[in-house]
C-alpha cells in the first residue's frame, strides 16, 4: 500500500519533471553562451498554446499531428526567444529587463492567453495526446515498470536530450566553443569564434525547448487549454539551472526532485489522504525554490561553481 | 638609478644570450638583420575623427628579428597593432607579409597570415584548462569531436616542441601571470604564428619572469620568428630587441639598432626633446613619528578567501613606504581595509595611535586618510559630475561648501577654480564633466581632492597607471612633495621603477602576506623580485 503510493508519487513526479528538463536544458544553454532568458514562462506558454491549437484543428493520424504539433510549440517558442535575442544581443538591453518583458508580453493575460481566445480551443479536452510507451515490453516488471519502462516518447526524448547537451558541452568543439563564449567572449572573438552568432544559436534553442516543456503541458501531462496553465514552472525552471551548478546531470535530479514536490499535494489528494492542506502541497515547489536558491547563494556554493563569468553581460568587442 | 635599471638591462642581454648561442643558433645577434622581410609597413595612415592615430607610420621587421616599437602613451603603437591584426583598415599605406601585399578584413585575415598578437590584458578562459585553451577555436583538421585527453597530449606535445613549459591539465585561474602569459604565446605558436606581436609584455611579471619571457622571445626568434615587442620600457627594449622603431605623436620618428644605443637617447626620441632620466627628489631625509600602522591585519577577499594574511607594518610621517607585489597578492585589499572600504578579520589599524574603526570609510576620512585608488573612473571620481562637483565629494559636509543648509555652487566653483590652477588641471572650467577629460588631468582632480583635505596619511594604488610621461613625472613629484610636508604615503605599484624611485622603504607583498621590508637604498632589485615570486 505504502509503496504503492511512492511509486505513484513517483511515476507523477517524471510527468511534472519533464517540463522542467526540457525548458531547463534550453536555459542552461542559453546561460551557457551568457544570455540570462527570464523569458521561459512566456516562451512556455507560447509552446502550451499553439501546441495545442496545432493538435485540436489538424487532422491526420495522431503520430502525425502530434509531431506538427510539437514542431509548432518549438518554432513559438524560438519565435518569442528571436525577440529576447534581438533585444538582449543587439541591441544590447538588459538581459532582465527583455527577459521580464518576453514573459509579460508572451505569458498570462498576455499573446498566450489571446491566442487561446481567439481561437477558441479554451476548456475542451484534447482529440490527441502522447500515451504511454510499453518500452521493450518491461511495462509490468516491479517497481520500475510503471516508473521507467511505461513513459511517453516525450519523456524518452527527453532523456535522450539530456545526454545529448552532455555529450555536446564537454566532447564536441561547438560545447567547447559554447562554454568558452560564456566564460570570456572577448577570449573567444579573439580566437575567431562568433559570438553572437552562438548567442543566438544558443537562447534560439533555448526558447525551442521551453516551448516543447510548454507543449508537454497541453499535449501530455493534461490534453486541455488554460490561462497561465505552467503556473510558475518557468521561473522554476531558471532557478533550477542555477541550483545545478549550470551542469545538465544535476538539473535531471533537480527537476525530478521538483516533480516529486509538485506530485505530492495532487496524488495524496485522490488517495483522500490529507495531512496537511493541500494549499501547502500547492506551494511546496515554490517554497523549495526559494530555499534551493537561497542555499545555491550561501557561501559553501559562493566559490560559484559553474556561474558562466559573463551571464547577463552584453558583448561589445572593444575596439581601443 | 638610472645606471643601475641600465645594468640590469644589459645583465639580462648577457644572460638571454648564452643559452641561445649554445643552441647552436647564430641568426639573430642583437643588431644584426637577418633573413627576409617578414613584415613591412609603408606610410600607414589610420584617422579617427579629429585625430590622426597613426600618421604614415613605416617600419620593417626580418624573420629573425626582434623588433621594438617603443612610444609613449597615445603615441599610436595600439592603432598600428590594430592595423596589423586586421581590427582596423587602413586608411592609406600598405602592408606587405613575407613580401606579398596584404589586406585584412578581420583578426582571422591576420591569423591565417600567421600573425598573432599577445594583449596586455590577457583573452583567456579562466575556468578552462591550458589544452582547452590553446584549442579554442582552432581545429585542424576540422573536427566535431572533442577529446580532452587527446588534445591534452597534442598540446603537452607542442608545449615541450616550443619550450613552453606548462601543465595541460591545469586551469587557467591557477596559474601565476607569468605562466598564463606563456600559454597565450603557447596558443600561438600552436597555431604556427610567423610573427608574434606582445603588447607590454612584463607589465604584469617579476623581473625573474620577465627574464624568462626575454629568453623565450630569443628563442622565437632564434627559430626564424619574428617578434614585434611593444614597450615604453628602455632597460627591456635594449635587453631584447634588435631593432626599434620609435613612435611619437602619431608618426614614426627613426629605426635604430640596439647595439649602440642608450636609454638616454632612446628616451630623447620618444619624448622628442632632451630629457634627464634623474630620480625624483625623495621623501624628506628624517621620517618623523608613525602615523599608519598595522598590527596583525587579516582580511578576506571578494570570494571570501583570505587575501591579508597577519599584516604588520608602519609608515611614519614624511616617508613613502612603497608595497611591491604581482598584482592579485592583497595590495587591493591592503589599500580598502586602510581606508575602511573592507572590514577586517582580525588585527588593529591605528592612525597616529587612534583605532580606525573597522569598515568605516567616513572614519578613515575623519581620521586623515586620503585615498587615490587604483580604479580611478570607478572608485576614485564621478565621471559624470563636474570637477566642481567632484573636488567636494568629500567636503561637502563641512562648512566650506555651504551657504546656510544647502550647497553653494559659488563657493564650490571658486574652490574648484583655486583647485584647477594648483594642481594645473588641463580643463576649460569647474563645470566640465570629468570624463570629457584626459586621464592625466583625472588624476589631477583625483589628486587635488584629496591633498586638498590636508591627510596624514595619502594611500596611492597605481597612482600612474595609464598616464603619458608628462604626467607621470607630475603625479610622483606631488607624491614626494606630500610626503615631504609630512604626510606618512603608501604607495601601492606594479612598477618597481617606481617603487624604487620613490619610496623609502619598500615592503613586497606575496600571497596576502609581507615577505620582507627593505630600505629603498641599496635593496636590490633581484632579491625583490624572488620575493615578488614568494621564493626568498
Amino acid at each position: 500500500m505504502n509503496s504503492n503510493i511512492v511509486i505513484a508519487v513517483l511515476v507523477s513526479a517524471i510527468g511534472f519533471g519533464t517540463p522542467l528538463v526540457l525548458a531547463g536544458l534550453g536555459e542552461l544553454l542559453a546561460e551557457r553562451s551568457g544570455v540570462l532568458n527570464l523569458g521561459v514562462e512566456g516562451m512556455m506558454l507560447m509552446g502550451a498554446v499553439t501546441a495545442f491549437f496545432v493538435s485540436q484543428k489538424t487532422h491526420g493520424p495522431t503520430a502525425l499531428v502530434l509531431l506538427l504539433a510539437v514542431l509548432a510549440s518549438m518554432v513559438a517558442g524560438s519565435a518569442m526567444a528571436l525577440i529576447h535575442a534581438v533585444l538582449s544581443i543587439t541591441i544590447r538591453v538588459n538581459q532582465i529587463v527583455s527577459g521580464l518583458a518576453v514573459t509579460i508580453f508572451a505569458g498570462i493575460i498576455g499573446l498566450s492567453s489571446y491566442l487561446g481566445q481567439v481561437w477558441n480551443i479554451g476548456g475542451v479536452a484534447g482529440h490527441h495526446q502522447f500515451n504511454g510507451i510499453d518500452l521493450f515490453g518491461l511495462q509490468n516488471l516491479p517497481i520500475v515498470g510503471p516508473i521507467i519502462f511505461s513513459e511517453d516518447a516525450f519523456v524518452y526524448a527527453s532523456w535522450v536530450l539530456v545526454l545529448a547537451v552532455l555529450y555536446y558541452l564537454y566532447r564536441t568543439r561547438p560545447g567547447l566553443y559554447l562554454r568558452a563564449v560564456g566564460e570570456n567572449p572577448a577570449a573567444a572573438d579573439a580566437m575567431g569564434i562568433n559570438v553572437t552568432a552562438y548567442r543566438y544559436v544558443h537562447t534560439l534553442i533555448g526558447g525551442a525547448l521551453a516551448g516543447l516543456g510548454g507543449a508537454y503541458f497541453t499535449l501530455a501531462l493534461a490534453p486541455i487549454w488554460t490561462d497561465g496553465l505552467t503556473a510558475g514552472f518557468g521561473w522554476i525552471a531558471i532557478a533550477l539551472v542555477i541550483f545545478a551548478f549550470w551542469r545538465p546531470d544535476l538539473l535531471v535530479l533537480g527537476a525530478y526532485l521538483f516533480g516529486i514536490f509538485s506530485a505530492l499535494g495532487p496524488t495524496l489528494e485522490t488517495r483522500g489522504i490529507t495531512v496537511l492542506p493541500s494549499e501547502f502541497y500547492s506551494a511546496l515547489p515554490f517554497l523549495m525554490t526559494v530555499i534551493a536558491l537561497a542555499a545555491a547563494s550561501t557561501s559553501w556554493a559562493n566559490r560559484r561553481v559553474g556561474t558562466p563569468a559573463s551571464l547577463g553581460i552584453p558583448y561589445t568587442r572593444e575596439e581601443g | 638609478m638610472t645606471d643601475s635599471a641600465l645594468d640590469a638591462g644589459g645583465d639580462q642581454a648577457a644572460q638571454v644570450a648564452g643559452p641561445h648561442q649554445a643552441s647552436g643558433s647564430s641568426a639573430s645577434a642583437p643588431g644584426a638583420m637577418p633573413g627576409a622581410l617578414a613584415v613591412q609597413a609603408v606610410d600607414m595612415t589610420k584617422r579617427f575623427p579629429g585625430v590622426v592615430a597613426n600618421d604614415h607610420v613605416s617600419f620593417e621587421a626580418a624573420e629573425g628579428e626582434v623588433h621594438a616599437l617603443l612610444g609613449e602613451n597615445g603615441a599610436g603603437k595600439t592603432t598600428l597593432c590594430n592595423l596589423l591584426m586586421g581590427l582596423y583598415r587602413p586608411d592609406e599605406g600598405k602592408l606587405s607579409i613575407s613580401g606579398r601585399a596584404v589586406r585584412f578584413h578581420s583578426p582571422k585575415d591576420a591569423q591565417d597570415a600567421g600573425i598573432f598578437m599577445v594583449h596586455q590584458h590577457l583573452r583567456l578562459v579562466d575556468s578552462m584548462t591550458v589544452a582547452e585553451n590553446v584549442v579554442l577555436g582552432w581545429s585542424k583538421p576540422r573536427r566535431l569531436r572533442f577529446s580532452p585527453r587527446k588534445v591534452e597530449k597534442a598540446v603537452a606535445e607542442a608545449a615541450e616542441r616550443f619550450q613552453m613549459p606548462v601543465d595541460p591539465k591545469a586551469r587557467i585561474w591557477q596559474l601565476s601571470l607569468g605562466e598564463r602569459q606563456r600559454v597565450e604565446i603557447l596558443k600561438a605558436l600552436y597555431r604556427g604564428a610567423k610573427i608574434l606581436i606582445l603588447d607590454e609584455p612584463t607589465t604584469v611579471l617579476t623581473p625573474q619572469e620577465a627574464e624568462q619571457l626575454f629568453s623565450s622571445v630569443r628563442d622565437m626568434a632564434a627559430d626564424g620568428r619574428t617578434v614585434i615587442f611593444i614597450s615604453h620600457k628602455l632597460p627591456e627594449v635594449l635587453a631584447v630587441a634588435d631593432r626599434v622603431t620609435i613612435l611619437r605623436q602619431g608618426r614614426s620618428i627613426t629605426t635604430v639598432p640596439t647595439a649602440g644605443t642608450d636609454a638616454e637617447h632612446l628616451a630623447g626620441l620618444m619624448v622628442g626633446r632632451e630629457v634627464s632620466l634623474e630620480a625624483t627628489a625623495k621623501g624628506s631625509e628624517e621620517p618623523g613619528p608613525v602615523v599608519l600602522e598595522l598590527a596583525g591585519v587579516s582580511a578576506r577577499g571578494d570570494l571570501g578567501t583570505e587575501a591579508l594574511k597577519t599584516v604588520t607594518f608602519d609608515v611614519r610621517a614624511g616617508e613613502i613606504l612603497g608595497i611591491a607585489g604581482v598584482a592579485g597578492n592583497g595590495q587591493r585589499e591592503l589599500a580598502e581595509v586602510i581606508t575602511g572600504l573592507r572590514g577586517t578579520t582580525a588585527g588593529e589599524i591605528r592612525i597616529g595611535g587612534t583605532r580606525l574603526p573597522m569598515g568605516d570609510p567616513r572614519a578613515a576620512i575623519d581620521l586623515g586618510i586620503a585615498y587615490v585608488p587604483e580604479d580611478r573612473m570607478g572608485t576614485g571620481i564621478s565621471p559624470n559630475l563636474s570637477i566642481a562637483e567632484n573636488l567636494m565629494l568629500k567636503s561637502y559636509r563641512g562648512k566650506t561648501m555651504r551657504s546656510g543648509p544647502v550647497l553653494s555652487n559659488r563657493k564650490a566653483n571658486a574652490n574648484a577654480r583655486e583647485m584647477i590652477k594648483r594642481f594645473d588641471v588641463r580643463a576649460p572650467g569647474p563645470r566640465t564633466l570629468v570624463r570629457q577629460l584626459s586621464g592625466g588631468n583625472i588624476q589631477k582632480v583625483l589628486l587635488a581632492r584629496e591633498l586638498s583635505s590636508e591627510p596624514r596619511v595619502v594611500v596611492a594604488a597605481s597612482p600612474t597607471r595609464g598616464l603619458d610621461v608628462g604626467a607621470t613625472q607630475y603625479v610622483r613629484q606631488v607624491l614626494v612633495e606630500t610626503a615631504q610636508h609630512g604626510v606618512a604615503v603608501l604607495m601601492v605599484s606594479e612598477d618597481l621603477d617606481e617603487i624604487f624611485e620613490l619610496s623609502d622603504r619598500i615592503a613586497v607583498f606575496y600571497n596576502g602576506k609581507v615577505v620582507g621590508i627593505v630600505p629603498a637604498a641599496g635593496a636590490n632589485r633581484q632579491q625583490i623580485g624572488l620575493m615578488m615570486a614568494g621564493a626568498a
